[in-house]
């Protein structure tokens, strides 16, 4: 076991110096942008001396290795500093909209990656069967269409048409945990169309690609059914692989849902971003950017562990 | 041990006709072969590569293989005509009445779980026995083909233990539901001899006590000769002969069957170092140490390779024969000590010497299929080295081409613009070593360059070797497992073991006793054409001292 402790503690540092890299690019990229941000706080009418005396007050006359440092200090204990904005704090503000956005991610993985996984078995083991095709075309059909597609689609079909369930999923304070179930089932479907195909089309190649391997024609021969060579012999040593696009979809739900959460008028992080960005917010910018990456860095991590979990030559050294 | 074993007939094929998929087309691999095996009888299906033995194997459990498909014939096993059973029916024989023990039982056992919970799938699959009991049994078949820890080996993964262990834990796993048959597919080739005897000897065992009719299929005649009562030789999907064990092995009828006993007859005279001390050895190798990160892989090792000899290094798989072979050329620069060329130091490593110094060692490697690229033609895969070693260009690498392939005896019109997929195995080497000559070296290691061949296309290719040898003057390093070969073509041995030499010496010394204990275990665990090998070298030495086991 201490070989393991000693490979998850190493990724662990790796992902947080790849975090602070990134910590470093988000900086210095906004600072990049064109325009002052206290000239665009203040509007075109303001005059030089205001623009001066807001540059003093919130620091921008200080190098930018500094500003960077405080940025980061602050970052690290979760104060990302203030909304220029609405002059909240950008932590009250992104707050409940991650767990928003955690929330409706969660909801389409639970539904996602028991489907995506089982479907792959299935379609692996009725592969090059009509059944194998179907769900190719459509699984393929789903990822190909923009996610504001599918969700107008289904909003066509599910909402106006129907009336099986809201068009928007604005949430309000009180309402019980089946009727926010409700109200986002829509996005949370149009998510679950969207990364479906990936994971599934990686479960069928992972488990395809081990059937030439000796050990599955063994199985054959003691005379083990179709269905149990495939679960039991081939997807054990198939996880590796499935993990790490688990994992990276998982990512996507949290970090690429920006356009769903508009479509479904969903208050989420994605929304704030975009808001944020038209409005040259960039304090809430930079803590959306950073909460994506550690996400980022967060799930390929697990995914790293994972593999590592799952992987008998790791887990049972000799 | 043929007697009194034909009873009942258990197995009878007829005009067993097998058809391959290739190219959009159906091809005929195996054209009508007859089969018969009683209860209780070991029948050995031996053949060069391609023969269809596996092939053979395999539909007598009614399986083909993707891509394969059973075209004719009859397969009646125990009264059930196999090629019309229902695919349900036939995997309810598998594992259960008919089982298979696979050539290499690490890629044969599922590393996603234990051995004792995969010997258990078929016996609780059919119900025969409950999980604790079939357990019980799967203890107790370990300890019958001597097994350490009989009572917990079971309970580890296929990666924690070795690999003569995990073959005979296969084995046991076959005997799992008592079958009335076993086919066993070249159950010793991936294993080195000292841990090949074990093998054998469990499975002779085993198939003894339970009076199990067992195919055993090899490509290796000396051992067929310890196990079958009966051997059946095959060329290319078809029979040659079939007769009991002892009058095939002294009286084959058929040309083909002779050429095969024949293989092992070409030896080349042994050659003695230069009397003059003044003469500097090729490659002097000196007290060198080294090792992959922390795991310490060579200790010590020294030897001299002279002009125009041959010197075979042998010794088990693990004991360093390549890793010595990495350091000479400097892919692994040494910890300790040197390396000398002509009485000259080479840098450690590849990247510090000289082109002429690169150029005067070269390699030829064992698989000739992954070490040549697929996708480049011949003549730029001999003539890429001749260009950057010897700046020939144009007509003149042209003509050094053509002359190369001469020289490896491949007709240069036919092969010049050919991809490595076109050729066939031992075309393949002979283009590796082509390769290897285009940079007109003065010393070759070649690493197990025959083990992945067919014996007469190995022996085309040590024949090959040794007349390269005499033209060029050059010196070669042979690295092999394979005793057989040293005997044939080196004029020194140097005998490993765990990283170390632990004897060296011109070859008529080394194999004349006495010898170093290992070399003695080595020598003795060669198998021999005397269908009696076994059981003697069992009665001198022990059960209990053989193998892994023995002490030395």
């Amino acid at each position: 076991m201490g070989d393991i402790v000693s490979l998850v503690t190493k990724r662990l540092a790796l992902g947080l110096l790849t975090l602070f890299v990134v910590s470093i690019l988000i900086f210095f990229a906004v600072e990049l942008l064109p325009g002052d941000i206290a000239e665009a706080v203040l509007g075109q009418s303001a005059t030089p001396e205001t623009v001066a005396a807001l540059r003093e007050q919130m620091g921008l006359n200080q190098p930018a290795v500094i500003r960077y440092l405080h940025w980061l200090a602050g970052a690290v204990t979760g104060d990302f500093g203030t909304s220029l904005v609405s002059g909240e704090r950008v932590s009250a503000a992104i707050g409940p909209r991650f767990l928003n956005t955690l929330f409706l991610a969660t909801y389409a993985a639970v539904i996602a990656v028991p489907f995506a996984i089982i479907l792959g078995v299935i379609v692996a083991l009725w592969r090059n069967t009509a059944f194998d095709r179907v769900a190719n075309v459509l699984t393929l059909t789903s990822i190909s269409s923009p996610e504001f597609f599918l969700g107008y689609v289904l909003i066509l079909y599910l909402a106006v048409r129907t009336n099986a369930f809201p068009a928007i999923a604005s949430l309000q304070p009180g309402m019980s945990f089946i009727e926010i179930l409700h109200r986002t089932f829509l996005p949370a479907l149009t998510l679950v169309l969207v990364v479906t195909a990936h994971m599934m089309r990686m479960t069928r190649a992972a488990i395809i690609n081990l059937l030439s391997s000796p050990y599955i024609e063994m199985a054959r021969l003691k005379g083990a059914p179709a269905w149990k060579v495939i679960t039991h012999h081939a997807l054990p040593n198939a996880w590796a692989p499935i993990i790490n696009v688990v994992a990276l979809n998982l990512a996507y739900l949290i970090t690429g849902v920006v356009l769903v959460e508009v479509v479904f008028v969903y208050p989420g992080v994605g929304q704030l971003l975009v808001d944020a960005v038209s409005k040259r917010d960039f304090p809430v910018v930079q803590a959306c950017c950073l909460i994506f990456a550690a996400t980022f860095i967060l799930l390929n991590l697990l995914a790293d562990v994972g593999a590592i979990l799952t992987n008998p030559r790791l887990r049972h050294p000799k | 041990m043929a007697t009194n074993k034909k009873k009942d007939v258990l197995l009878k094929i007829q005009d067993l006709r097998i058809e391959a998929y290739a190219d959009e087309k159906w091809f005929e691999i195996v054209h009508g072969v007859d089969l018969t095996l009683h209860r209780g009888e070991v029948l050995g299906l031996i053949g060069e590569s391609g023969a269809g033995k596996s092939t053979i194997g395999l539909a007598a459990m009614g399986f083909a293989r993707d891509g394969c498909r059973i075209s004719g014939g009859s397969i009646e096993f125990d009264g059930m005509e196999l090629t019309t059973t229902p695919q349900s029916a036939l995997r309810a024989l598998r594992g259960s009445r008919i089982a298979y023990v696979a050539q290499s039982a690490a890629a044969s056992f599922n590393p996603a779980h234990k051995i004792i919970d995969q010997h258990t799938e078929a016996p609780l699959h059919y119900r025969i026995q409950k999980r604790v009991e079939a357990q019980e049994d799967a203890m107790e078949l370990y300890e019958r083909l001597r097994l350490p820890n009989p009572q917990e080996i079971g309970f580890r993964y296929p990666h924690q233990v070795s690999g003569g262990q995990l073959q005979r834990a296969m084995t046991a796993m076959a005997m799992a539901c008592r079958p009335d048959l076993i086919i066993f597919d070249e159950p010793t080739t991936a294993l080195d001899v000292t841990t090949q005897i074990e093998v054998l000897a469990a499975i002779r065992d085993i198939v003894d006590q339970f009076n199990t009719a067992a195919i055993y299929i090899t490509h290796d005649l000396a051992v067929v000769a310890q196990m079958a009562d009966t051997i059946k030789v095959l060329l290319k999907g078809e029979e040659v002969e079939e007769a009991p064990t002892a009058q095939m092995l002294e009286n084959p009828k058929e040309d083909y069957t002779k050429s095969l006993w024949a293989v092992r007859s070409f030896q080349r005279d042994q050659k003695p170092r230069p009397t003059d001390p003044n003469v500097k050895p090729v490659v002097s190798v000196k007290n060198v140490d080294a090792a992959y990160g922390d795991t310490k892989v060579l200790d010590d090792v020294s030897f001299d390779i002279y002009e125009g000899m041959t010197v075979a290094v042998v010794g088990e798989s693990g004991s360093g024969k390549s890793t010595t072979a990495r350091c000479i050329t400097g892919l692994l620069p040494p910890l300790k000590g040197e390396i000398l060329f002509k009485g000259e130091k080479l840098p450690p490593s590849y990247k510090d010497r000289s082109k002429d110094q690169l150029r005067q060692c070269q390699m030829i490697y064992q698989m000739a299929d992954t070490a040549l690229n697929p996708k480049v033609r011949i003549s730029e895969i001999i003539g890429r080295p001749a260009q950057f070693y010897m700046g020939l260009q144009g007509g003149e690498l042209k003509s050094r081409v053509d002359e190369l392939l001469d020289l490896i005896e491949l007709e240069p019109s036919k092969y010049y613009n050919r991809y490595p997929t076109e050729l066939s195995g031992g075309q393949k080497q002979r283009i590796g070593i082509a390769r290897a000559l285009a940079a007109e070296p003065s010393f070759i290691i070649c690493d197990e360059v025959t083990s992945a061949l067919d014996q007469l296309v190995a022996e085309g290719i040590l024949k090959l070797l040794d007349k390269l040898q005499r033209e060029l003057n050059l010196s070669y390093m042979f690295i092999t497992h394979d005793l057989a070969t040293v005997r044939s073509i080196a004029d020194e041995v140097v005998v490993m073991q765990h990283g170390k030499v632990v004897e060296q010496g011109p070859k008529d010394v080394m194999f004349t006793p006495p010898h170093h204990p290992y070399t003695d275990l080595l020598l003795s665990s060669v198998p021999e054409m005397d269908p009696n090998w076994l059981s003697t070298l069992l009665e001198e030495r022990g059960v209990d001292n053989i193998g892994e086991a023995a002490e030395i």
